[in-house]
């Protein structure tokens, strides 16, 4: 556990300095550089393309998160379950679109630049989220369903009080998954015009700059596997409360 | 009346209602050469009435088709029949809306049709959920569809759009990034299982190994497959620069390596997490009673632990397989071949119809795949549950 | 015959099984039984090498099981468990051949046994062979569970809780199952249980296991006559039950028409003073008497009819 915490910190560090301070890096990033070409990406500063980035992914996360549980309330209603086995098969099929595809199919239809990348963000982050909303929704333990409406709760009081609460650590692990896609696609939204910390890592690809893959590789990197830790800590110290 | 209420599908009147909708929305796309956005023409303007009242007609049956709950074969065949309309629609309007335009110009589907497409598939879906055909079943109806799309492709009736134009300019093209994405994936999918089920085999046996393993993979797992590859670049570049040998078999910074390799390392979590979880699902009296009646461990492993664990094994490749197929393309950005040459391509020169050249094959693939995989999955889930 | 020499189990410091040594005779059934934690399981699995002992030995036939290999003395040793331990994904019929087939029997030869087997468990062959676990009831699966562990005629079969996970009815039945099948194969049985009552009911002789010590091995009926320490006592406690319930009901309850000789007892008495005046006058039939006339009569094998109607 100690040498987790100590782990995390250093990452942290690590990944503020090559946020805030990418100058700290030339000596190390120079050996990759092509010869007299720059070390560091300067067209944008990392700091703006960081929060261009994550407020993508968090907008078009928080969207999905809203659309996946309204829908996967719905169809574990009564009224919604004609739709199951129809929703089952859309996330089923869904989820074997690859993220890229769904980005690539997007430019057809919306143009270039963050339009694009926030609805295929948005598409594809649907899919996890329902999944793992409608397993916790329907795989609440009977016991405290039933005692629930034994006590007198009304539908809509079991489902904010009961239901949702207990549904949640399963449905954050949807959200979960559905962020990282969405840190990754998000990334390749910069080949759509999209303003992201992946244009970094193009640019060093169309220029042969191994040292700009390198720089934005390692934070899109650092912020993946850290955001992914953080929500796996969340789950987990929510799971702990609920005793599971 | 409540009668008939009951009787009709949610679904279906959903499909009805979407489906009507599309038809107000552009069906094609004319534009004037290859780079320039179109311009959306709506259904009933793609063609003189003799062509566009049957496949309306054709389009609206098959919606109706699919309304009633209860005729689950009638619902299959409405999907059948509204795909046929639109089949009929997009190659008969085709080449009259080119010879009305320019040398350049080039003919599309549009919003409209895609989403008809979706619906009546979604609609054959949702039928076919209801029918819950076997396994031989959905392998048969796969390779029918299959079958039909190729030989609708090849027949030439669709060969005015200008998807398959950008095809028929890149012909030998399109089959050897066809085969290069196979290689990708597959040979992606074959080094990992070389790799994982052996590690996830030592795993399963030591705990101390598998504390180690799994989190290590499930961080690689997270890292963005944009920065996968990126990262991959410098690595092997100084590998193939400095082991001796290295680059005569084709390990340098860019092209299949580093694309293999970063699919490589996405693959093994689902591989050894899944070989750890399907060997851990045998029940724990199996396994006791397989030791006490003298069984070594090795015969455990091949006649308990493993076909126990077979389903969820495979499930494991299924993973690898489909995910490995999507992030293939991005192989294409590090020159590693393979769809994604499309797609960027496409991206590169605003050219829609190249990317989709990309994109459309890598999707059907996606799922031939993923349905195959389910049903191998199915077939060796045969052995009744344990219900005690 | 099988010889256990002093066997001890230490895991860190506390000793599991502690200097335990027994024989057991050929062709009869020990019924192992103690709480949980008393050791019991862990003496049966050093008998198979499914735990190493610490210390002393186990000889059968006068070989010592740390002569062989684990994995080969495992085969010649029948197992069977709590919960059956069928292999979910082979036939009833491969389950039961499992081991015939380690041992390299030809097919023929586990067909007729695997037939043979189901057939003395009183299951149709033709039925049954090609069943998977799941399609059988719990009755059954614990009969092929048996039937598995016999499968290549063992030296010694142990059991552990074999019966533990069927319901008191099926389990009572599965009992008097595997008595007969032992006097009919004349098979040498270590069972563990921790129920008084089962090991009573099964067992030539019965160990009973307190906190890793062999505390009392005997004959069943001195286990009730004389128990060694209060732990046993308090374990056959449990087997007065029945005589519990005689004591609860009265002789006009079960009183029949007849004569019977000797002192009469009056109709509002106990079952459980009506078995207790026959034993002592040694007489199969009392009168029962209602204000001192008698009424009819109360017969051994009426009471004893009662007392197991509750078993």
């Amino acid at each position: 556990m100690k040498t987790g915490r100590i782990l995390r910190s250093v990452l942290i560090a690590l990944l503020l300095a090559l946020v805030l301070r990418p100058d700290w890096f030339v000596p190390i990033f120079a050996p990759f550089a092509p010869d007299g070409g720059p070390v560091i990406y300067q067209r944008a500063s990392m700091l703006s393309l960081s929060l261009s980035h994550l407020g993508i992914v968090t907008l078009a996360s928080a969207a999905a998160t809203i659309v996946a549980v309204a829908l996967a309330i719905l169809v574990t209603r009564p009224a919604g379950a004609a739709f199951r086995p129809l929703s089952r098969t859309i996330t089923n099929m869904g989820q074997t679109f690859p993220p890229v595809a769904v980005l690539a199919l997007a430019v057809p239809a919306l143009g270039f630049g963050a339009g694009p990348t926030l609805v295929a963000l948005f598409l594809y982050g649907l899919l996890p989220i329902f999944e793992n909303a409608v397993t916790a929704l329907t795989s609440l333990p009977r016991a405290t369903t039933q005692a629930a409406r034994g006590i007198g709760l009304s539908r809509l009081q079991r489902l904010l009080r009961v239901e949702l609460p207990l549904a949640l650590p399963v449905t954050l692990t949807g959200i979960r998954l559905s962020i990282v896609i969405g840190l990754g696609t998000a990334t390749i939204g910069s080949t759509v015009a999209a303003r992201t910390l992946g244009e970094v890592i193009i640019a060093g690809l169309l220029t042969n700059n191994t040292a700009y893959v390198l720089q934005g590789g390692l934070i899109v990197g650092l912020f993946a596997v850290l955001i992914y830790d953080a929500l796996v800590q969340l789950e987990l110290y929510l799971t702990g409360r609920m005793g599971g | 009346m409540i009668g008939i209420r009951t009787h009709i599908s949610p679904p279906g009147l959903l499909f009805a209602i979407l489906g009507l909708a599309s038809l107000l929305v552009p069906f094609m796309t004319l534009a004037a050469n290859r780079i320039v956005a179109g311009e959306g023409i709506s259904v009933l303007r793609i063609a003189g009435p003799t062509i566009t009242a049957p496949g309306v007609a054709a389009v609206t049956i098959g919606l109706a088709m699919g309304l009633i709950a209860k005729w689950t074969r009638l619902r299959l065949l409405g999907a059948v029949f509204g795909l046929a309309g639109l089949l009929w629609l997009l190659s008969r309007s085709a080449p009259i809306l080119l010879s009305q335009a320019g040398e350049y110009a080039r003919v599309s589907p549009a919003a409209g049709f895609w989403c008809l497409v979706v619906i009546f598939m979604l609609l054959m879906a949702d039928a076919l959920a209801a029918l819950k055909p076997g396994p031989l079943m959905r392998g048969i109806l796969l390779f029918a569809i299959l079958v039909a799309l190729v030989l609708v492709l090849r027949s030439g009736m669709l060969s005015d759009l200008s998807v398959l134009q950008e095809f028929s300019s890149r012909r030998d093209a399109f089959f050897s990034e066809f085969l290069r994405h196979l290689g990708l994936a597959f040979g992606s999918l074959a080094a990992a299982a070389v790799i994982g089920f052996p590690l996830g085999i030592l795993c399963h046996h030591r705990v101390a190994l598998r504390g180690a393993t799994l989190p290590v993979l499930s961080f690689l797992q997270t890292i963005p497959s944009l920065a996968m590859f990126g990262l991959m670049i410098p690595i092997l570049g100084w590998l193939g620069s400095t082991v001796p040998g290295a680059q005569a078999i084709g390990i340098a910074g860019i092209g299949f390596a580093p694309a293999f390799l970063a699919l490589l390392l996405y693959s093994l979590l689902p591989v050894v997490g899944n070989t750890v979880a399907g060997l851990a699902s045998t029940p724990p009296a199996a396994l006791e009673a397989a030791r006490g009646m003298g069984m070594t461990s090795s015969q455990r492993l091949l006649r308990v632990e493993l076909p126990l664990g077979l389903p969820i094994i495979l499930t494991g490749l299924r993973i690898v397989l489909v995910q490995n197929i999507g992030l293939a393309v991005i192989a294409g950005l590090i020159g590693g071949g393979g769809f994604g040459t499309f797609v960027f391509q496409g991206l590169n020169q605003t050219a829609t119809d190249l990317i989709l050249l990309g994109a459309l094959p890598t999707v059907v693939l996606a799922l031939t795949a993923a349905i195959l995989m389910d049903i191998l999955v199915e077939l060796t889930r045969r052995t009744p549950e344990e219900t005690v | 015959m099988i010889e256990i020499d002093s066997i001890t189990k230490t895991y860190g410091t506390m000793n599991a099984v502690d200097a335990v040594s027994m024989r057991v005779e050929t062709g009869s059934i020990t019924a192992i039984v103690g709480t949980s934690g008393s050791g019991k399981t862990t003496l049966l699995r050093m008998i198979n090498r499914l735990e190493e002992p610490t210390s002393g030995e186990v000889r059968i036939n006068g070989t010592s099981t740390s002569s062989v290999k684990p994995h080969l003395l495992r085969r010649r040793i029948g197992y069977a468990i709590q919960g059956h331990g069928l292999f979910p994904h082979h036939t009833v019929a491969r389950n039961i051949g499992a081991v015939p087939e380690l041992l390299k029997w030809s097919r023929d030869k586990i067909n007729e046994r695997v037939d043979e087997l189901l057939a003395l468990f009183s299951m149709d062959p033709a039925e049954f062979r090609d069943r998977f676990p799941a399609e059988l009831s719990g009755g059954q699966q614990q009969r092929v569970g048996v039937a598995r562990a016999l499968a290549s005629r063992p030296d010694l079969l142990l059991m552990d809780e074999p019966f533990g996970a069927l319901d008191p009815i099926i389990r009572t039945r599965a009992q008097k199952d595997l008595a007969h099948i032992q006097r009919k194969l004349g098979s040498t049985i270590m069972l563990v249980t921790h129920d008084m009552e089962e090991a009573i009911s099964l067992g030539d002789h019965v160990a009973v296991m307190d906190g890793g010590k062999l505390v009392q091995y005997a004959p069943p009926a001195e286990i009730i006559a004389r128990p060694a320490t209060d732990f046993v006592a308090n374990m056959v406690g449990d087997v007065e039950r029945p005589l519990r319930l005689l004591s609860l009901i009265s002789v006009s309850e079960i009183i029949e028409a007849g004569e019977a000789d000797g002192e009469g007892l009056p109709e509002t008495a106990s079952l459980r003073d009506a078995l207790s005046a026959c034993l002592w006058s040694g007489r199969d039939a009392l009168p029962a008497t209602r204000e001192g006339a008698v009424v009819g009569r109360v017969t051994l094998k009426a009471i004893r009819a009662r007392a197991g109607a509750h078993l």
